[in-house]
């Protein structure tokens, strides 16, 4: 038996930077999904076909990396700008364009890196190999999609001054989860195709 | 009652019929929409399921009419065997995942989660209209399947492959059909992920003052605890429909075998894997069972502690109990693949968890029976609803006993016995749930009475009916009556087509006492007594506001939570009960916040 008295101090992060961990949590398990499909798959295959992976992929991994540091020094001068520290909102909003330009830019050499496959005759349905090649970098590119309507939305508000802290810290956290899953992907399908 | 200040919620109320009633970011809407759509697909389920029956009892009769559903599945009305595993299809398939997914979670959690713990609306509104109308598109998109040349698919709810992956080859509603089936489903996951989004950052991120996780009522956490399994269970789901799909539309060879010949034609894949399927479907496909069942069990709690007029043996014990069901849901999937060819050892690795969950099951069983003994109810339709459902759960998990071992389920498996079995302890059940939600909410949600007289002769005929028709599958699967046959032309089945007149008839009875429901429903909506805010006498936040709540849940201010949320059965108070939100300093009970 207690006696109630005062209700507790209530904590709550903003629901944004919840959602973006939940979201996380989603896609991390459509990827975990389809890694049990490929090593299943594989499992039972006869007919694998090794191939490797267009080199163009590793220069757009580091376009994708260098889109991270220019969200990261753009984040970092918003909080500035928020704090007062920078009177600016130019010079995070350029580093918000670079970022957006670079992830288009990732989008466009993921699709050279496709015409690079298809050009070897590797297409789609040619073979397990590549159908999870496909399935893969087609399943990134749109969650990266989705990331760079994100961008456009915090460009936006940020113009408009009406730019949360935890709606560009959630986009930042989002887009650097993108960085990580494309790492997690990129090493297995070097060591599984 | 304290108050503090809320956000312009109310400023932004539409005022338009498009955003007040059509693309409404009010999750109160969104939530009677998805009843709404939970409801008309109640009655495609269920008149599915007549004709099926009919068919099983009278083989050769003729369903008049029929021929305008589809002139090749059914010539001169009397369906082909093809087609009756089309239906039997879509009756699965709606049921499962429009019905009985979308009624007790994302419809009145949409209502209620909000409300219940203190908050103006969930924190993603438009994701939220979003989620609804994204179902709404896949149940377009699904029944559209059945208005094809050859109609829908005949793979089953569960679309083992390769049936499901070799496309038109396997017979009618195998290409167009079963690419929209995969199709809507894979839109569905969309919807439901997104409602989990929300649901879960609801829970977390919009409690009021002095809502602490544990002074949430049970409906509170059964909503949350669901929305975790619905983001992971649907997020492998989608993407087994979008392989599946491009098996379809791509020719890619993730679920098809090698030298498959169908109707003599060598397929053209190569390698595929059937089993990858039945691991992925049913990773999703046992959590799918206790996102149907958790929200009921909560609903059930919820409502039985208004009607006992005293709390549960133990708000935490059933709270973790839930939670462990949920856990182990993911571990026990492999028990539907017994007979799938698996490993023994896998099963035995299977089975020990299935055997386990029924521990957790039983003590949330335990702690209603013991919360009921020796109780003065106030025995309500939504009260006689609430032990119906405990009822039906009771006797589908007993049955689940015996599908938990390998050596039985061998024999078990592809009997009426699991088609007993599965709608009693997640089909009945939920449903069960589900009208003691209607009834409990009904006054909340519209501002008005149910019909308590109609109400009860609704109940008593459906329990019974329910009986009628469930449990002789018991019977007929221990008679090795097998499942998904059209027709019983064996020596050894026709003795039991008796049987299965007498389930017809008895599904056909219980489905036209549902009139019953729709009257009351209809008529009190429009016409029935107006509803105090508080008709139950009830504690949680949801009674705290005006019936039907405000655009904003609570006019302009948010609640403060003083109490845990069940607080019933107050001595020396001049009521039983003491609200959540009511300040004084009462000598409550089991306040455990």
């Amino acid at each position: 038996m207690a006696t109630t008295v005062q209700p507790p101090v209530k904590y709550a992060p903003p629901p944004s930077s919840t959602a973006v961990w939940v979201f996380v949590a989603a896609v991390c398990m459509t990827f975990a999904a389809l890694t049990s499909a490929l090593v299943v798959r594989k499992g039972g295959a006869v007919e694998w076909r090794h191939f490797t992976l267009p080199s163009i992929l590793y220069l757009n991994t580091a376009i994708l990396f260098a889109s991270s540091v220019t969200l990261e020094i753009s984040r970092r001068r918003i909080a500035a700008f928020m704090g007062g520290l920078n009177a600016e909102i130019a010079s995070p909003a350029r580093w918000l364009y670079a970022t957006f330009a670079l992830g288009f830019l990732f989008l466009g050499g993921q699709y050279l890196a496709w015409r690079e496959l298809s050009a070897q005759g590797l297409f789609l349905a040619t073979n397990p190999s590549s159908s999870f090649f496909y399935v893969f970098t087609a399943m990134h590119a749109l969650h990266l999609s989705g990331g760079l309507y994100a961008m456009v939305r915090v460009i936006r508000k940020l113009n408009g001054h009406t730019l949360r802290r935890a709606t560009m810290d959630a986009t930042a956290h989002y887009w650097h989860f993108m960085d990580v899953l494309w790492i997690y992907l990129l090493v297995l399908l070097w060591a599984k195709l | 009652m304290h108050d503090i200040p809320a956000q312009a919620h109310a400023a932004h109320a539409p005022t338009g019929f498009i955003r007040k009633h059509v693309f409404s970011l009010d999750h109160k809407v969104i939530g009677k929409q998805y009843y709404g759509l939970a409801f008309l697909a109640a009655i495609v389920g269920m008149f599915l399921s007549w004709i099926m029956r009919l068919h099983l009892g009278w083989t050769s009769f003729a369903i008049p009419g029929l021929h305008f559903l589809s002139k090749t599945g059914a010539p001169g009305d009397v369906m082909t065997p093809e087609y009756y595993l089309q239906l039997m299809t879509m009756h699965g398939t709606i049921m499962v995942f429009f019905v009985l997914t979308t009624a007790p979670f994302a419809a009145f959690g949409n209502f209620f989660l909000p409300i219940q713990v203190g908050a103006e609306d969930m924190p993603f509104p438009h994701f939220n209209m979003m989620s609804f109308w994204v179902t709404f598109v896949s149940f377009v998109v699904m029944v559209a399947s059945f208005f094809l040349p050859d109609g829908p698919t005949l793979a089953g709810w569960t679309q083992y492959a390769p049936l499901s992956a070799v496309g038109a080859a396997a017979g009618p509603g195998q290409g167009l059909g079963e690419v929209l089936w995969a199709s809507s489903i894979a839109i569905f996951c969309v919807g439901q992920l997104l409602g989990s989004l929300n649901f879960i950052t609801t829970t977390l991120d919009m409690r009021t003052k002095g809502m602490s996780l544990w002074r949430m009522p049970l409906t509170a956490w059964a909503w949350f605890i669901t929305s975790i399994m619905g983001l992971t269970a649907f997020a492998v789901l989608m993407p087994a429909c979008i392989l599946l799909v491009l098996d379809h539309v791509a020719g890619t060879s993730f679920f098809v075998p090698s030298n498959l010949v169908i109707n003599d034609q060598l397929q053209p894949h190569s390698g595929g894997s059937t089993l990858l399927w039945q691991h992925l479907f049913w990773f999703f496909g046992h959590p799918e069972v206790y996102i149907a069942i958790v929200p009921a069990m909560g609903i059930v709690s919820h409502i039985l502690m208004a009607t006992i007029r005293r709390p549960l043996l133990s708000h935490r014990v059933l709270v973790y109990s839930m939670s462990g069901i949920a856990v182990l849901s993911y571990m026990v999937y492999g028990h539907h693949m017994f007979v799938s060819g698996m490993n023994p050892i896998s099963s035995i690795a299977f089975s020990f968890p299935t055997l386990i969950i029924t521990i957790p099951a039983t003590i949330i069983v335990l702690i209603w029976l013991g919360s009921l003994y020796g109780s003065r109810m106030r025995l309500n339709t939504a009260c006689l609803f609430s032990l119906g459902m405990i009822s039906m759960f009771i006797t589908g998990g007993v049955s689940g006993f015996f599908l938990a071992q390998p050596s039985l389920d061998i024999m078990l498996h592809a009997t009426y016995f699991v088609v007993g079995h599965f709608h009693f302890v997640m089909a009945v059940s939920a449903m069960f749930g589900i009208f003691a939600g209607t009834y409990f909410w009904f006054p909340k949600m519209f501002g008005r009475m149910m019909n308590e007289t109609l109400g009860k002769i609704h109940f008593i005929l459906s329990f019974i009916g329910a009986y009628c028709i469930f449990m002789p599958f018991h019977y007929l699967g221990l008679a090795s009556n097998v499942r998904r046959y059209q027709a019983f032309t064996d020596d050894y089945l026709q003795p039991l087509i008796p049987v299965h007149r007498f389930i017809t008839v008895a599904a056909i009875a219980t489905g036209a006492v549902q009139l019953i429901f729709l009257y009351n429903f209809i008529h009190s909506r429009f016409w029935g007594e107006p509803a105090l805010d508080n008709p139950w006498e009830a504690t949680s936040l949801e009674w705290s506001t005006t019936s039907p709540p405000p655009f904003d849940n609570f006019g302009g201010k948010l609640p403060v939570v003083y109490h845990d949320p069940y607080q019933y059965g107050i001595e020396g108070s001049t009521d039983d009960y003491v609200m959540q939100t009511d300040p004084r300093q009462i000598q409550t009970q089991g306040d455990e916040a």
